[in-house]
């Protein structure tokens, strides 16, 4: 018996049904559109994260001072002083991979302008950190080499201390700040670059030159982190090895001993909350996918309904030369008839959940083609499943008795 | 000679009841010719109802033989006697056993749907050859609540005929319907019969097994009698005898 003529018996029945059928397609429905819609929230937040994680600058390697055990709890933070401005100008002449080096000294301070005051942090870094963070500044200027070499008392501020210490309203550029009590003049102010993967306020900063940080507000000379970017992403890795190999060798470690710094890269920080957010999407897309199988069971229900109640067609069309596979592959047509309409349309209405989140919840959402082909065969596969138990059970009746089914 | 159409050997079936056997036949030899019109009688629990369902192969004896068109019936597995059935028999039963909710054309086409064979353009319009030799032409279309009882079983004999089959078996094809229309579909038996149709037909009513040509009664699993209709009925005369229809009689 041909396939075609078996949809076509299959769709027949289903619209002799329209009701019943619609509502047994809703089960999965709704399962597919959860499903979709819980992925494309997984998607948007992992997304999300790579974006911000990228807005530290892509090709950043971070040098921290002390070491941290692979759990992320970081041990005797502060506490170690391995760090000094001399492993910065052996990085740079030493290490071919990398592109740019930049110290970073930070701190903790107070700032006054006029009536305002606002609590941020100070960075002293040199010139090279505008490159390696992707920073612009396209409101006054950046330091100069000559800031830098007389320790003048400049800096860049972020659009949070700006808005905070002046309202915003007003070009910051010339006027003067107090920090911890020392005046800086504002040369400029850095474009916005949002939250950090951390949830930090990265424009809530000021960025002053390494010595003037150094010499006028820090009370010793250890650094506390090193900020480098390889020359592309390609190399990040050879980068660390070759940094790590030459901060090993300027500590004088022996290769028994543990490092005594710790190098990071912006992948190293997307890949923990990568997995984070696959925890989540994971969890998420289980609890959806179980309202699939209960749709699924649906599906069972209402075939094993449907088959008890055509015995007798059964019997007829068996008596009159259909054989057990032709009724086991009508009613699992039938059942994955169901499956599939429902996925199309649970897939519409995922995308349009997913839209209307995105909309009103601000939340990121990226739907992917993926997750609508993990949804989608999701459901073929429990159409599969669940309509054949009734379908095997259909194609086993007996033509006499089903025929002398009342 | 040539060999009967059907043929039947020491046919027996036992149907285990609990603790008790049931013997619904005992031992049945019959033999059917093509071209015949056979009646078979007998009261309920009689065998016969076992026995259509045997030759009709919807149902396997306990033992003995059974040739249809010289063919084992008894050797085919369940879906090579789907097929079987497919081709060579037609049924016709006492509730119509049409589809509900489907035309009285697609119920027609059903047996040529499982006729791989068959294409759908063929299929097309063998149905509505079928459904005009039994009269419903102009009723194609209409769906079986929108029949009338008489009009669904000749739904259902042009479905028995729309594959070609060998025989014709008929159970209690006139038990739903009343005297006019009963004989109305006696004469297109009678029709079909005459131009060589074999008919195999189960009955309780005498004056419809009157008929046949043949007639054969079952009583406790076994045949009794088995004889030629001596003053066999014409359809036409009994319906001129019945009182005059009143008007609208099809639905």
């Amino acid at each position: 018996m041909k396939i075609i003529n078996l949809i076509k018996i299959a769709y027949r029945s289903m619209s002799k049904n329209k009701l019943r059928s619609f509502l047994t397609m809703l089960g999965i429905i709704i399962g597919v559109a959860s499903v979709i819609a819980m992925l494309a929230i997984g998607e948007g937040s992992k997304r999300n994260i790579q974006s911000s994680v990228a807005s530290l600058g892509i090709n950043t390697i971070m040098i921290m001072p002390g070491a941290i055990t692979s759990g992320g709890v970081r041990l005797q933070a502060g506490t170690s002083n391995s760090l000094k401005i001399e492993d910065v100008d052996a990085i740079q002449t030493r290490c071919d991979l990398v592109q740019y080096v930049s110290p970073v000294v930070n701190k903790g301070v107070q700032v006054v302008a006029g009536n305002q005051n606002w609590s941020t942090a100070v960075y002293g870094v040199n010139l090279d950190y505008f490159d390696i963070r992707d920073m612009k500044v396209s409101v006054g200027e950046k330091f100069t080499e000559i800031d830098e070499r007389t320790a003048a008392k400049v800096c860049v501020i972020g659009y949070t201390v700006d808005s905070n210490l002046f309202g915003g309203g007003v070009n910051p550029v010339g006027m003067t700040i107090r920090i911890n009590s020392i005046p800086m003049r504002v040369i400029g102010m850095y474009d916005r670059k949002g939250q950090n993967a951390f949830g930090m306020d990265q424009d809530d900063g000021i960025i002053a030159p390494f010595s003037t940080v150094q010499k006028r507000m820090m009370s010793n000379n250890n650094l506390n982190s090193i900020y480098v970017s390889s020359k592309s992403d390609l190399v990040m890795n050879d980068a660390v090895d070759e940094i790590s190999k030459l901060m090993r060798q300027r500590h004088k470690l022996a290769p028994s001993d543990d490092d005594d710094f710790t190098v990071r890269t912006q992948q190293d920080l997307a890949n923990i909350f990568g997995a984070v957010s696959k925890i989540m999407t994971i969890l998420l897309a289980s609890i959806a996918s179980i309202s699939l199988i209960v749709g699924g069971i649906g599906i069972m229900n209402i075939m094993l309904v449907s088959v008890t109640e055509r015995t007798r067609e059964i019997g007829i069309r068996m008596a009159i030369g259909a054989k057990s596979r032709d009724v086991l592959i009508q009613f699992m047509i039938e059942s994955i008839f169901i499956s599939f309409i429902g996925g199309f349309i649970g897939i519409l209405l995922g995308i349009g959940v997913s839209i209307i989140v995105s909309k009103f919840g601000g939340w990121p959402v990226t739907v992917t083609p993926t997750s609508i082909v993990i949804a989608f065969s999701f459901s073929a596969i429990i159409g599969i499943f669940f309509g054949w138990y009734p379908a095997r059970k259909a194609a086993n009746l007996n033509p006499i008795d089903a025929l002398r089914y009342e | 000679m040539a060999s009967p159409l059907i043929s039947v050997k020491n046919l027996k079936k036992v149907y285990q009841m609990g603790d008790t056997q049931v013997h619904a036949l005992r031992d049945i030899t019959l033999d059917i010719n093509k071209g015949d019109y056979v009646a078979i009688m007998g009261a309920s629990g009689s065998g016969k109802s076992t026995f259509m369902n045997i030759i009709g192969c919807l149902d396997k004896p306990t033992s003995g033989e059974y040739f249809l068109d010289s063919i084992d019936a008894l050797k085919m597995n369940k879906n090579e006697l789907a097929e079987f059935r497919n081709q060579k028999i037609g049924f016709i039963f006492q509730s119509f056993n049409i589809l509900a909710r489907t035309s009285a054309q697609e119920n027609v086409e059903l047996p040529l749907i499982y006729n791989n064979k068959v294409g759908a353009k063929e299929r097309r319009e063998r149905a509505f050859n079928a459904l005009k030799s039994v009269g419903l032409a102009e009723r194609a279309n209409n769906m079986p609540n929108q029949l009338s009882g008489g009009q669904q079983q000749r739904v259902a004999i042009a479905r028995a005929l729309v594959n070609d089959p060998v025989v014709i078996m008929a159970d209690e094809p006139t038990g739903n319907l009343d005297s006019r229309t009963s004989y109305e579909i006696m004469e297109i038996f009678r029709t079909l019969n005459e131009k060589g149709i074999t008919i195999v037909m189960v009955t309780h009513e005498p004056d419809i097994a009157q008929f046949a040509a043949d007639n054969i009664v079952f009583r406790d699993g076994s045949i009794i009698s088995h004889e030629k209709v001596t003053n066999r009925k014409i359809p036409q005369e009994e319906l001129k005898k019945l009182p005059a229809p009143e008007t609208g009689d099809k639905k």
